[in-house]
């Protein structure tokens, strides 16, 4: 038992009543990176000098009668790919290993508001493209669980800090199932928003379409906790939705009597047998507490994987096309014109899977393919969201596997991308219908865990939650640690 | 459709990396796989399917035509690699 | 070598710089002029994880150019990534319209040597602007300013409908006095906030299949325009006169060396790999939008031309040139708001007024004349306050002071001398002064009065009415 497996309302009360300083979480968390970050390799960047001055500054406002919200004091990890003003940003790639941001994230601007504390910067797939945090240009993850397994990806930095306690809890970002896919690996909860929910503004961009920014926790309540800080409308994207942000907390009644619930046959097939059976336990559970559920059939599951590649590669490719070392960013050593610039900067700067993917990207959208692949790609979109619509025309929840297999070996699938991309496939339809989804420990395969994904209708997080938070009361799955 | 090692050394060049003789190799060897298995696409009739560009149906997101306020000279140029005055510096445009 | 042989028919890519406040995607200030650098923020610098947010303004002005250009306004437009590389782009992708832009299928009428032609235009898309590079260290490398990336431009294209240089002018010119009527842009091509490039070819007369054509940039005034247009049109038919074939290829032109020079080399094939801006949301444009915008358009050039004509007497001519500029024309109604005599005004602007802003090379708008000065100028000289002789003085002073005319002829002493007695008293005085051109008058030499005249007025320092003067002198010699 540690400071961080206090409740977070018992850590806040701790706080309160000046039993506990924010100096003290800020401390257990270095500690706990000082004694596991070397192996874990969660973070990149640590904000050791500016966390402990603003527990200091924090640490003042202790016994004062100055309202503090929830997360006042809480130690967060910041996922590498959201600007942080001032704190080295790198989203894990040598182009932008030297990049000091010149503003912040709305997300950031949102956990300072709420007085949270800034622990460091997450390790992460270059440019969040990767499914295992080997794609790291700086190094990789190590799954706290088994140092010789991957934490998943791309948020692996953000799900292994979690898991080894290197924070209270920390952002990650999904776009195609980055957040859920690491946390289900590493044995702690993960939730991707709706689209639009959550501010994109300071995330770099990868696929601006699917790009989704949430919370990893331990545990349900907290990313309800998280959740609640973060959402809502930002004038400064576009995209972001003008939506009533319900009370999350509030709605984890504890009651999912009545509730229908969703499972497409597609998402059991072919997965590891050892995580269908933990998938179908937690159903048995959730059935003993009086939900309802049913097989159903989501037909055009097996199209999303090649449709989510070549739109979130052809997005990318445009993205990622401003790192061109002219404002900011490594610029290679070079003698020669603008153009030898552009390449031997963007090529030195840029690691294996990121120039596969602005490769695929450019070519599906260049003249003559543009038809037969970017098109196709978003028409098949639209079948994939029907089947959602459709589904959550009958049932409440769509309830799955977070992932087909456990966390691998590490370097057991480098050689071969499209193997890579097939552990998305339970993930990846989420993200192209852009419904919230989040995994929840269900339980462990040879002492690996396993992540219940549940996917609830666009901005009804507060269901996916409430399911989520009745399941973990009756099980112990997620207060499991590692024995690092 | 199969891509050949001229498309990959065309591509890579609209994208701005320059790749060696293993890379160009590796990458039409991984493209082709990875486009082969978009083929699958072609399975399903699209014909009468609108495309989905953004899955939420926003619409006219504006702002007012309000100035704001400028960065300051060591905001601009913090992370330039390369700064004359008060401007970004690049080597000629010659290819 | 004759251009003779062949039609030519080209189209225009005009880009124009609506001015709004601030910039289309971010609120960093569009001002010109300003220190390099100092109008940009995370969001037009293109730092990483910015977001791009629409300014209204800027979409209202496009749609009020389309609309003023006839053009028919879509009800869904979006926004799509154009993606190349170049260093004034900073996300190496310009924010533009592909497939559905503000507008489409307008027209604009031009009028060239009397004959009056409808040039088609494409459509009119809204976009961002680039920013600026200035190359230093004797060409090895190049400075860039991002100052002017994102400020809102239209580009407006117009049909292949367009046959000589003096059409492209014309179309231009109207173009800019539309944009000015609208008040979306300030049209300065010096300044940059219009810009125009050309494709232009030949073919033979009756040939239905366009030449192969060149595209020509870096034309920076409306002389440029016509001059590169005509140096093209020569090159292209010399090269079909000895039997050769014209290369579809980009050419600039260069003023001081009067030519276009091949781009060819220094730019690829482009694939500018279109596809919809994932960052911005599409727009609807309803009935309600559309008619706010269309009732703020004002009276555009046609109209005017057509009402002064009809209502001032105003010549075919005069019209259109008063009309071709909007502070012209406001000035000549402003004028009409302090005196009826709409010809008069008219004939001061055309003579007097265009005739000192073209010998020194100004801008209306660098002139302190105001249309209550010649206003009230021209009721002086009607009432016989002031001779016309005296008002040029009085105007030349308008032009630089800006005083009003009542003003200037008391401080200077401008009245006109109607007093017969005052006048007698100088004619007798020359008449006097000067018994040879008296002999010579009262002798048949009628002319010799002008010299006598003259005298007088001399005499009077152009302040006696002339007609009364003469009046008095033929009295005093017919004795």
């Amino acid at each position: 038992m540690t400071l961080f497996d206090l409740r977070l309302q018992e850590l806040h009360n701790q706080l309160n009543k000046k039993e506990l300083s924010v100096t003290d979480l800020v401390g257990e968390a270095f500690a706990k990176i000082k004694e596991h970050d070397e192996r874990v390799g969660a973070y990149l960047t640590l904000n050791e000098e500016g966390a402990r001055a603003e527990a200091a500054r924090l640490d003042n406002k202790l016994g004062s009668d100055e309202a503090k919200g929830l997360l006042f004091g809480l130690p967060v990890g910041i996922k590498d790919n959201m600007v942080t003003e001032g704190l080295r940003t790198t989203c894990a790639s040598q182009f932008l290993s030297n990049y000091n941001p010149i503003y912040d994230a709305t997300v950031v601007t949102k956990l300072k508001q709420a007085e949270a504390v800034t622990i460091g910067k997450l390790n992460m797939d270059e440019f969040a493209m990767g499914g295992s945090n080997e794609n790291s240009s700086f190094h990789p993850v190590r799954n706290p669980w088994d140092l010789s397994r991957v934490p998943g990806g791309s948020s692996g930095g953000s799900a292994a800090a979690v898991a080894a306690g290197e924070a209270y809890f920390t952002l990650g970002s999904d776009t195609g199932g980055s957040i859920r896919q690491p946390a289900s690996y590493c044995g702690v909860v993960g939730l991707k928003p709706t689209y639009g929910l959550v501010s994109r503004y300071g995330l770099v961009a990868f696929a601006s379409s699917l790009d989704q920014i949430g919370p990893i926790t331990k545990n349900v309540e907290d990313a309800a906790y998280v959740l609640q800080a973060i959402a809502g409308h930002d004038a400064k994207d576009s995209t972001s939705t003008n939506v009533d942000i319900p009370d999350y907390v509030s709605a984890l009644s504890g009651d999912i009597s009545g509730l229908k619930i969703a499972v497409p046959k597609e998402y059991l097939d072919g997965v590891d047998p050892q995580v269908k059976a933990s998938i179908l336990e937690a159903l048995r559970v959730l059935e003993g507490l009086g939900a309802e559920w049913e097989e159903v059939s989501l037909p055009h599951t097996e199209y999303a994987v090649a449709a989510y590649y070549l739109l979130a590669s052809s997005e990318a490719s445009s993205n990622l096309s401003r790192f061109d070392g002219v404002r900011y960013g490594v610029r290679a050593e070079q003698g020669g014109n603008l153009l030898d610039l552009y390449l031997d900067s963007r090529s030195q700067g840029f690691g294996p899977e990121v120039k596969r993917r602005i490769m695929l990207g450019t070519y599906a959208l260049s003249s003559g393919y543009y038809d037969a692949y970017y098109l196709k790609a978003q028409k098949v979109r639209t079948l994939i969201k029907q089947d959602f619509d459709q589904t959550f025309e009958k049932y409440d929840v769509i309830i799955g596997p977070t992932a087909p297999t456990t966390a691998f070996q590490l370097g057991s699938q480098v050689d071969d991308p499209l193997t890579m991309y097939l552990n998305d496939i339970l993930t990846i339809p989420v993200s192209l219908a852009g419904v919230p989804a989040l995994s929840v420990p269900c339980g462990f395969a040879e002492g690996m865990p396993v992540g219940l994904q549940i996917i609830g209708k666009a901005f009804d997080e507060s269901t996916i939650l409430r399911v989520a938070h009745a399941y973990e009361a009756h099980t112990d799955h997620h207060k499991q640690r590692p024995s690092l | 459709m199969s891509i050949q090692t001229t498309d990959v050394e065309h591509v890579a060049r609209l994208a701005r990396l320059k790749l060696s003789d293993e890379e160009r190799e590796m990458f039409t060897g991984q493209l082709n796989a990875i486009l082969q298995y978009a083929e699958k696409l072609n399975e399903l009739d699209t014909e009468n399917v609108e495309p989905t560009t953004h899955v939420l149906p926003l619409s006219n997101v504006m702002r007012e035509d309000q100035v704001h306020e400028s960065l300051t000279q060591e905001q601009v140029f913090r992370n330039a690699p390369d700064e004359e005055d008060g401007q970004f510096k690049v080597p000629a445009i010659l290819e | 070598m004759s251009t003779s042989k062949y039609e030519t028919v080209i189209g225009l890519e005009v880009h124009v710089e609506l001015h709004t406040k601030s910039k289309i995607f971010c609120g960093c200030s569009t001002e010109f002029g300003a220190p390099p650098n100092s109008h940009t923020c995370p969001v037009c610098l293109g730092h990483p994880g910015v977001l791009p947010v629409l300014n209204r303004q800027a979409v209202d002005y496009a749609m009020k150019a389309a609309m003023a250009l006839n053009c028919e306004i879509g009800d869904v437009c979006k926004f799509d990534r154009k993606n190349y590389f170049y260093p004034d782009s900073p996300k190496a992708y310009q924010i533009s319209q592909y497939d559905q832009p503000i507008g489409q299928n307008g027209y604009i009428d031009i009028e060239v040597d009397g004959y009056t032609k409808r040039i088609g235009i494409t459509r009119l898309h809204l976009e961002e602007d680039a920013g600026k590079l200035t190359h230093v260290d004797g060409g090895y490398a190049s400075l860039v300013d991002f100052n002017r990336v994102g400020t809102p431009l239209v580009e407006i294209v117009s049909e292949p409908e367009i046959s000589s240089p003096e059409e492209a002018k014309a179309y231009l010119e109207k173009l800019r006095a539309i944009m000015q009527y609208c008040d979306v842009s300030d049209v300065k091509m010096e300044e940059g906030s219009m810009r125009c490039d050309a494709n232009v070819s030949l073919r033979p007369h009756g040939q239905k299949e366009f030449g192969t054509r060149a595209e020509l940039k870096n034309m920076n005034s409306f002389r440029g325009v016509q001059r590169g247009l005509e140096y093209e049109q020569y090159r292209q038919a010399e090269i079909l006169d000895e039997g050769g074939e014209v290369i579809q290829e980009t050419r600039r032109w260069d003023d001081a060396q009067g030519k276009t020079f091949s781009m060819r080399g220094k730019e690829e094939a482009h694939d500018y790999r279109y596809f919809p801006d994932p960052d911005l949301v599409r727009l609807y444009i309803d009935e309600d939008w559309k008619a706010r915008i269309r009732s703020t358009i004002p009276e555009l050039p046609d109209a005017r031309k057509a009402r002064y004509t009809k209502e001032y007497g105003l010549p075919d001519y005069d019209a259109g040139v008063i009309t071709s500029s909007k502070p012209l024309a406001d000035l000549f109604e402003d004028s009409l708001k302090h005196t009826s005599d709409a010809k008069s005004v008219s004939n001061w602007m055309m003579g007097e007024l265009l005739g000192y802003l073209n010998s020194n090379g100004l801008e209306l708008a660098e002139v302190k004349l105001t249309g209550q000065g010649l206003g009230e100028m021209i009721n002086l000289i009607d009432k016989g306050t002031i001779s016309s002789k005296i008002a040029k003085t009085v105007f030349k002073e308008m032009l630089q002071s800006g005083k009003l005319p009542q003003q200037i002829v008391e401080e200077q002493g401008l009245v006109q001398i109607s007093d017969e007695g005052a006048i007698m008293a100088i004619v007798q005085e020359v008449v006097a002064a000067n018994p040879a051109s008296v002999q010579d008058y009262q002798a048949g030499k009628e002319k010799a009065i002008g010299f006598l005249v003259g005298q007088v007025m001399k005499q009077s320092k152009g302040k006696a009415n002339p007609g009364l003067v003469n009046k008095l002198l033929v009295e005093v010699l017919k004795k």
